[in-house]
């Protein structure tokens, strides 16, 4: 029986002096402003986004920057956009036809919005691993193999030890090494989960994007998974959705939050839950709403 | 106590309810087993090998089989499953992964459950009309041709359904990774619902195995053996059809028989297509 940590179990308690903090200001946005921070060394610029599904407009006029090589954590109520914003990092939107966005999303200074860009070639780039579990209805070993296919021709002992890479990555490797050619269906839900992640390693993307990877799982899944993010930042830039605050603490290093498909405020995490610039930033993560 | 009396006049209103759902289902069975039990009494009596391996016999002959009529229905049935289920699937395709929630993809499904429901009989003058007349002779492609139609809208329906099941997570999950549609759609999405598709296919042949009317218009019917699709051929229904409303008992015995073949094979294919359901789940 792997011990929880103390993290897991430990209310949040946030320090730093009380003060009266400035109330959210829409007309403000974007880095460089008081509520969010410019990083280092920017992987992917958002300008001026705005989704609509339909004619509902679900972002407006988000502005940040992720940092390479780093953590980034989007936090907020349900409802807020955080899952509409990752969904837009690899245009998995473009799915359906009411759904589009509009205003910049660069990646190594191109566009990633633009009508012209090859999705297949972005998604390929860009990997994404989603809140429910979904194991394609295959082995194991060909669920890895899957998008590795689609751009790499490997002889079969190098895709084989791709497989292997993936899954020793994604820390499943020892669970799953005598049945690969089991369904990939038939494993845990916390398995699948990280059979999902080793999916998308496999094909050697830049970014790696999850939406609330861990929250159909339980407490020791998400641990598993959120110590597989931990070590994935070597070499990943990585986007992470979570509902769950300590989670966001825990594991990234820069932290959203989005409130009402607005980007209140961005900033190191440590910033973010112990000296919240903006007061619904730090209503939400004193638990007095969300 | 007032709510006491409700729950006790619920309660009795249940139990009623219930006595109603079970009487009815009961006279329902007993109509399918009477006419399986008559069925299975008569046609294994008549049931020889003479009946797989002769051709049917004219009017007043004594014996006989039903092995033209038994080759002119796999032909044909044939024939239409292999234009009906590859349309249906494709066209089922384009509806739930494609066309989705669509203007033209409603219109489309809606003009498929009328295709649905149409009169058999109303689809067999439609090919008489279309091949029969410009042909200018009876033949086993009209005959497949029209069983393709009475299929096409029960394999789209089944298959669309099918299709629909597939949750959109596992085609974003693919497309996430860089996989085109078109791969989406037949690594994954086909793959998920196999099982399902080919027990609509299943359903269909079943459904056109036993259709008499159309094949009036079309086929015609044959006394004689013969593979020729292009001349008119024999098949079972339509054979059973002319036999039970001839006046020779010969010709009632094969008709028995006959009937008795066609619904073993129907039962087949449902325990088959029960299998592929149950593999599923």
């Amino acid at each position: 029986m792997p011990r929880i940590p103390e993290e897991l179990t430990a209310p949040l308690i946030v320090t730093g002096k009380p003060e009266v903090k400035r109330p959210f200001a829409a007309e403000e946005y974007g880095p460089g402003t008081a509520g969010i921070k410019h990083v280092k060394d920017p992987r992917m610029v958002v300008r001026n986004l705005n989704f609509y599904y339909g004619t509902f407009q679900a972002l407006h006029r988000v502005e940040f920057e992720i940092e390479r090589n780093k953590i980034t954590a989007l936090i907020g109520p349900s409802g807020c956009g955080k899952s509409t914003l990752i969904r837009c990092f690899n245009r998995i939107y473009n799915l359906y036809p009411e759904q589009r966005a509009s205003g910049e999303i660069l990646l190594d200074g191109e566009n990633i919005l633009s009508p012209r860009r090859d999705l297949n070639l972005l998604r390929a780039k860009i990997g994404m691993v989603f809140q429910k579990p979904t194991p394609f209805p295959m082995s194991i070993r060909d669920n890895v193999a899957f998008g590795v296919k689609l751009y790499e021709k490997l002889s079969r002992s190098q895709m084989d030890e791709r497989v292997m890479w993936a899954l020793e990555k994604a820390a499943l490797w020892d669970e799953v090494k005598d049945k690969l050619r089991q369904s990939g269906t038939r494993l845990s839900g916390g398995q699948q989960q990280r059979l999902c992640i080793a999916r998308a390693i496999a094909v050697k993307p830049e970014v790696i994007l999850l939406d609330e990877p861990a929250s159909s799982l339980d407490p020791i899944s998400t641990l598993k998974i959120e110590e597989l993010v931990h070590e994935l930042r070597e070499d990943y830039t990585i986007v992470i959705v979570t509902h769950n605050m300590q989670q966001a603490a825990r594991v990234s290093d820069y932290t959203a939050f989005m409130y009402l498909g607005r980007l209140v405020e961005f900033n190191d995490t440590d910033t973010i839950f112990t000296n919240p610039a903006v007061k619904e930033t730090e209503d939400y993560i004193t638990g007095r709403f969300g | 106590m007032v709510a006491n009396m409700r729950y006790l006049k619920r309660r009795a209103f249940n139990q009623l309810a219930l006595v109603f759902a079970v009487l009815l289902t009961g006279i329902a069975l007993l109509f399918l087993g009477w006419i399986l039990f008559v069925l299975a009494d008569k046609g294994v009596r008549y049931l020889n090998l003479d009946v797989f391996v002769k051709s049917t016999p004219g009017a007043g002959i004594q014996g006989g089989g039903l092995a033209n009529a038994l080759v002119g229905s796999l032909l044909i049935t044939l024939l239409g499953i292999g234009i009906g289920a590859p349309t249906g699937v494709l066209a089922a395709t384009w509806l739930a992964e494609f066309g989705a929630r669509s203007r033209l993809a409603a219109v489309v499904r809606f003009v498929n459950d009328i295709l649905l429901s149409a009169p058999s009989i109303v689809i067999g003058v439609f090919v008489y009309g279309i091949m029969v007349l410009p042909m200018g002779h009876f033949s086993g492609w009209a005959g497949g041709v029209a069983l393709a139609i009475i299929a096409l809208p029960v394999i789209v329906r089944t298959t669309d359904n099918m299709l629909q099941l597939v949750p959109s997570q596992l085609r974003e999950a693919a497309l996430a990774l860089g996989a085109p549609r078109w791969k989406v759609t037949l690594a994954i999405v086909y793959r998920s619902s196999l099982s399902g598709i080919i027990t609509g296919v299943l359903l269909a042949i079943a459904r056109i195995i036993g259709e008499a009317a159309p094949l009036l218009f079309t086929t015609l019917g044959n006394q004689f053996f013969s593979t020729n699709m292009s001349r008119p051929i024999a098949a079972l229904p339509q054979v059973l059809f002319n036999f039970a409303l001839g006046p020779y008992s010969n010709w009632h015995r094969l008709a028995w028989a006959g009937a008795f073949i066609s619904t073993v094979f129907v039962l087949f294919l449902m325990i088959l297509a029960r299998v592929f359901v149950g593999r599923k789940h």
